[in-house]
């Protein structure tokens, strides 16, 4: 337990040192408290991760402290109790390790993007907040420890997005992700609600013993897991919530690559994960989950297909994944789903940090039509971004491969239009990714000669990040080999004592050796073939994208994203706007206030003649009394 | 005798201040409220080894009618009197550097208030109580009306006016409600009204007759429009006093005065009290998105925060109960510390109007991040002090009812969109000619917020000790109510 404190407490006591010293201290102090404190965490995961691989660490489950309990010892009354506890399991550990992992080389990474901005302690404040964070949210034994850590991650968020906060747009931004996400929370805090009054608990232990008890209330199942759903929505950017994530690239970039690709955008696969016994038991629901996956995953990709910010890119690209590893989890294929979150982390990570580094090249260019042949002055972050643009593309033997084959070969098995669009997505991603790559990297520089005078490789506090992110899409796939082929799948062994509420039948498994060598075929040529498509456009046809306002038809639709903001602004919005105008303007200042005047007014034009008659105040206060009681049962009466 | 002291204590500690003058007015009551706090604080012990004679007092005080000066805590009236003993001290320390005009009388009415304040916290006696609720209402009204800040005078009388006699007509409902229970009673003792048995056509028109005066005092849709142009044209610490403490006593008698006294009533209306609550909810929370000065926001975000707390308590369901608790107590530090803010923006700018403003994180980190804390915990994040109020608020009101439940929820969602706009409105993006000289928070007004955002943070993550204390009078509550 001890080891557990410290991984969770030394990214809050960096946090503390950051926020309250920060200022005091010496100038490159901050990037490496930031640093150490989470790679304190990491280490001290390592250890645990080799405790439960080597068999000798057991999970751990308990509370550290009573956080809100109740109830009556005196009438022996059912109160409610929710500890402040944390579990540690092999789903959990999985994701320190990526947290940690991936957080300790996208903080080293800071160090030299931030390096020289005025607030970088403030940064690395925030930074370590965020890992707080999204530690307690991996690591609460119940739903409400999770939810502390859930829309902590989303204040985090809120605060990395708006980071350089005097431009008002980026705060827009910010403010649009914690909204959005607080309409997913609602979500969640109802379906914590159902489970509270049906099971008096959250603890995930205790729910997954009452549910195994209790029968079936089939619609009530449906409910809390559609509810909890609602929250990963919002989360994990899924239709229809999904629209604030490539709003949130206007944060640094190292805060896209951990916060918005990495690390807290899976936080919506965790839960759905983690609280797999209620899921199992909701088919209509996991249904509902692989169709919002899949049809998010086709959706985002295809708007990537038309971006030109290279960031945008990758959100959207983002947003595919999630959707991909939603639909993996609707199948019934958890563990599928958890490696790919796993893989996604490596090569997302480092294809976003590889766009800083871009981006820090060209000193903040970001439209990918002002690029072009940067491999020549860029070799380490061209290769980097080229291995994980090949594993994103699940091209043989990079972890991509591995990873989306699982869940693909899961969805053909659940349903064949569900993996027909999967893998359409996968065959767009493929080609967004390279148009990315060869527009970036090959051909012949686009920008201003000013800019290509200054281009210049990134400093090794950035690449060397890449080289390890990048190292690890290409052999992170490993962990878990195609048991068809005879191999042993290592993580689908580790994590099966997390999901021993989900039916073997439903983990995928039951195609025949043929087919699943054919889908893993057919897989691999869809996306070569994409590469080939996007090499025969951008690189022989030397193919640009339009420029601004070019676009027409349907290509316009894509580029404008399908004017979805523009539609919930219209529908949601504007209508919120002017209803808070007229309630203010007209039903308050004018209907109630008048009513209470009018009332006041009556009563002091009866009280006058009353006063002739008697003599004092009470008269006037008798008739307000009168009055108001009238119209108390007039409101009574309407409302009843 | 311990209590006695506590509620003497400011009385006599008004006098002292008063007669000191205005050079130490303002120290003086400051050190005056720091002692009555300490003084407050020993009744915990006192409340948990049962020392009857430390917390609690009787004396016959009148014969005919038969009026008792009958005094006492259980956890609920200590966990009130804490938040008043705690909050003055911080709100005479938000005023210290502004050095009102008339320092002495300006301290002396903040220190009456308390007296007024604790009476009602403490009262068991029913007439007794009416009297410090009726008293209660004096210093604010001349704190509100002299000290004003509006700059359209005309415009303050008239809305601190209206407040005054809103509220008092309120109250008079109550005391013939009080009046009528005596008949049957033969006393006021709080003892002698719970379990009364009555009809239901008399525990309606009672019922209706004390909901109007403690809806106004709170107040609850529709009885809350004198509440916005009040709190603009009060002074800070004025409606640092409504805000903070004096709506409580209206949250408060809900549960000691109405749900025990009339639980048939109770039962009977229920429902429309519900829908109140949670159209107040609504209702403040979307007309705050669109506020453009930054205490009248406040103060309708309060409408939706107060709202939820009555429907809580209306849900009569343990968790509602607690909620409601909680809920006061976070309600009562979180807006003295926004109002507090909104002052520091005046003092410095001379505008509370959000449109003029921005930008002022640049030049004010300290005050910007206090101001967030303060924030985030109005927006109920979880680890402040707002979030296990609300969650268990919305989880009683959903217990009461589904939809109603998920209706008030949306104030999750709301409540971020009024509160970050204003954020970033007022605080980021570029300064302007306003906001560019903007200076950071001094050593004093600093002072005034460390209780304030320590007590988010403690009362966030560790909220039990409220919940433990105020246990015990719920259960006997509930049971009176549930009869």
């Amino acid at each position: 337990m001890t080891n557990l404190y410290i991984i969770i407490l030394a990214p809050l006591i960096g946090f503390l040192l950051n926020a309250l010293a920060g200022k005091q201290l010496p100038k490159n102090a901050s990037g490496i408290i930031g640093s150490v404190t989470v790679f304190i965490s990491f280490i001290l995961s390592c250890v645990l991760f080799y405790g439960f691989v080597s068999g000798t660490q057991q999970k751990m489950d308990a509370d550290v402290f009573d956080w809100v309990s109740f109830g009556s010892a005196a009438t022996g009354e059912a109160g409610i109790k929710i500890g402040f506890g944390l579990l540690l399991d092999q789903l959990s550990v999985m994701w320190l390790m990526v947290i940690t992992g991936v957080g300790f080389l996208i903080h080293i990474y800071s160090i030299g993007y931030m390096h020289g901005d005025e607030k970088e302690h403030v940064f690395f404040s925030y930074m370590n907040l965020f890992v707080f964070f999204m530690l307690l949210l991996v690591l609460g034994n119940n739903l409400l420890v999770t939810y502390i850590g859930w829309e902590g991650v989303g204040l985090c968020s809120y605060l990395l997005i708006g980071f350089w906060f005097k431009n008002q747009s980026f705060n827009n931004a910010g403010k649009k992700a914690f909204i959005v996400n607080r309409i997913g929370d609602l979500g969640f805090l109802l379906g914590m609600f159902l489970l509270l009054f049906h099971f008096k608990s959250l603890h995930f232990g205790t729910l997954q013993a009452a549910i195994a008890a209790a029968p079936v209330n089939h619609a009530l199942m449906i409910a809390i897991t559609v509810l909890l759903f609602v929250g990963a929505m919002g989360k994990s950017a899924q239709i229809p919530l999904y629209t604030w994530l490539p709003d949130a690239m206007a944060g640094p970039t190292p805060v896209s690559a951990l916060i918005h690709a990495a690390t807290m955008v899976t936080a919506g696969v965790y839960m759905i994960a983690r609280s797999n016994f209620m899921y199992v038991l909701a088919p209509e629901t996991m249904q509902f989950v692989a169709i919002i996956g899949v049809v998010t995953s086709l959706f985002a990709a295809i708007i990537g297909v038309m971006q030109n910010d290279i960031k945008k890119v990758l959100a959207y690209s983002t947003v595919s994944q999630l959707g991909l590893m939603f639909m993996a989890l609707g199948v019934g294929a958890f563990s599928s789903g958890v490696f790919h979150v796993v893989t996604h982390a490596f090569f997302k990570a480092c294809l976003f940090l590889g766009a800083g580094s871009v981006i820090h090249g060209l000193h903040g260019e970001q439209d990918i039509r002002k690029m072009g042949g940067l491999k020549k002055w860029m070799p380490i972050t061209y290769w980097t971004f080229l291995i994980s643009s090949l594993a994103i593309s699940g091209i043989f033997p990079l972890s991509g491969f591995f990873s989306k084959d699982e869940m693909l070969a899961a969805a053909f098995e659940h349903h064949k239009i569900i993996w027909a669009i999967g893998s359409f997505a996968s065959f767009l991603t493929a080609f967004y990714m390279f148009r990315l790559v060869f527009l970036t990297f090959n051909g012949e520089f686009r920008g201003t000669e000013e800019q290509k005078k200054h281009i210049h490789e990134s400093s090794s506090t950035i690449t060397i990040p890449l080289i390890v992110l990048s190292l690890l899409a290409a052999v992170g796939g490993f962990m878990g080999l195609p048991e068809f082929l005879g191999f042993h799948h290592w993580l689908k062994g580790f994590l099966a004592p997390v999901f021993t509420a989900v039916p073997v039948a439903e983990a995928g498994g039951g195609l025949s050796h043929g087919a699943e060598l054919g889908l893993m075929a057919f897989a691999l040529s869809l996306g070569l073939i994409a590469i080939a498509i996007a090499y025969l456009l951008y690189i022989s046809k030397k193919n640009l994208p339009l420029a601004e306002g070019e676009e027409s038809g349907l290509g316009k639709l894509v580029y404008r994203k399908f004017y979805v903001d523009e539609i919930y602004d219209l529908l949601v919005v504007k209508p919120i706007m002017f209803l808070s105008g007229l309630l203010h303007d007209f039903v308050d200042r004018v209907v109630v206030d008048g009513v209470v005047s009018w009332v006041g007014r009556i009563a002091l034009m009866t009280g006058a003649q009353v006063r002739k008659l008697q003599s004092g105040y009470i008269g006037f206060y008798l008739l307000v009394m009168a009055m108001s009681i009238v119209v108390i049962f007039f409101y009574a009466f309407i409302l009843k | 005798m311990l209590l006695l002291i506590v509620l003497f204590f400011p009385l006599v500690a008004a006098l002292i201040t008063y007669l000191l003058g205005n050079r130490y007015a303002g120290k003086a009551a400051l050190l005056f409220s720091v002692l009555e706090l300490v003084a407050s604080l020993v009744l915990i012990p006192a409340y948990r080894n049962a020392d009857a004679l430390n917390i609690s007092y009787l004396t016959e005080w009148i014969q005919n009618p038969h009026i008792l000066f009958q005094v006492s805590v259980d956890g609920l009236s200590l966990l009130m009197v804490l938040l008043t003993t705690a909050l003055i001290p911080v709100i005479i320390l938000s005023s210290l550097s502004k050095e009102p005009e008339n320092q002495r009388s300006f301290y002396a009415l903040i220190l009456l208030m308390q007296f007024a304040l604790v009476g009602v916290f403490t009262a068991t006696d029913a007439f007794l109580y009416y009297i410090f609720w009726e008293l209660a209402l004096i210093p604010i009204y001349f704190i509100a009306l002299l000290w004003g800040e509006g700059k359209d005078k005309e415009f303050r009388n008239r809305a601190i006016f209206k407040f005054f006699i809103y509220t008092m007509a309120g109250s008079l409902f109550m005391l013939l409600g009080f009046i009528y229970l005596y008949q049957y009673a033969g006393g006021f003792g709080s003892s002698e009204l719970y379990g009364l048995h009555l009809s239901d056509k008399e525990q309606t028109f009672l019922f209706w007759a004390f909901f109007v005066s403690f809806a106004v005092k709170i107040p609850v849709f529709p009885f809350h429009t004198w509440q916005p142009d009040a709190y603009k044209e009060a002074p800070a610490v004025g409606t640092m006093l409504l805000a903070g403490i004096m709506l409580k006593m209206g949250l408060y008698s809900l549960l000691r005065w109405l749900l025990p006294v009339l639980p048939h009533g109770v039962m009977l209306w229920t429902p429309v009290v519900m829908v109140l609550g949670v159209i107040g909810v609504i209702y403040g929370s979307v007309i705050a998105i669109r506020q453009s000065d930054l205490k009248k926001l406040f103060a309708y975000s309060s409408l939706a925060h107060v709202g939820l707390i009555t429907a809580g308590i209306f849900s009569m369901t343990r968790a509602g109960f607690q909620g409601s608790v909680v809920q006061m107590v976070a309600h009562g530090v979180n807006v003295v510390g926004l109002f507090f803010a909104a002052e520091i923006i005046y003092r410095r700018t001379g505008t509370l109007d959000i449109s003029k403003l921005g930008g002022i994180r640049n030049v004010a980190p300290k005050f910007a991040a206090v101001f967030m804390i303060i924030m985030l915990a109005s927006v109920a994040l979880p680890i402040t002090n707002g979030f296990i109020g609300e969650f268990l608020l919305l989880f009683g009101v959903y217990e009461y009812n589904t939809i109603l439940g998920a209706i008030a929820g949306i104030t999750v969602i709301l409540a971020a969109v009024y509160l970050f706009r204003m954020y970033q409105n007022v605080m980021l993006g570029e300064t302007n000619e306003l906001t560019a000289k903007f200076t950071d928070l001094t050593p004093t007004e600093f002072a005034a917020f460390v209780p304030v955002v320590a007590a988010i943070f403690i009362f966030g993550i560790y909220p039990k000790p409220i919940m433990e204390l105020a246990q015990p009078a719920l259960d006997i509550i509930m049971n009176y109510a549930l009869k």
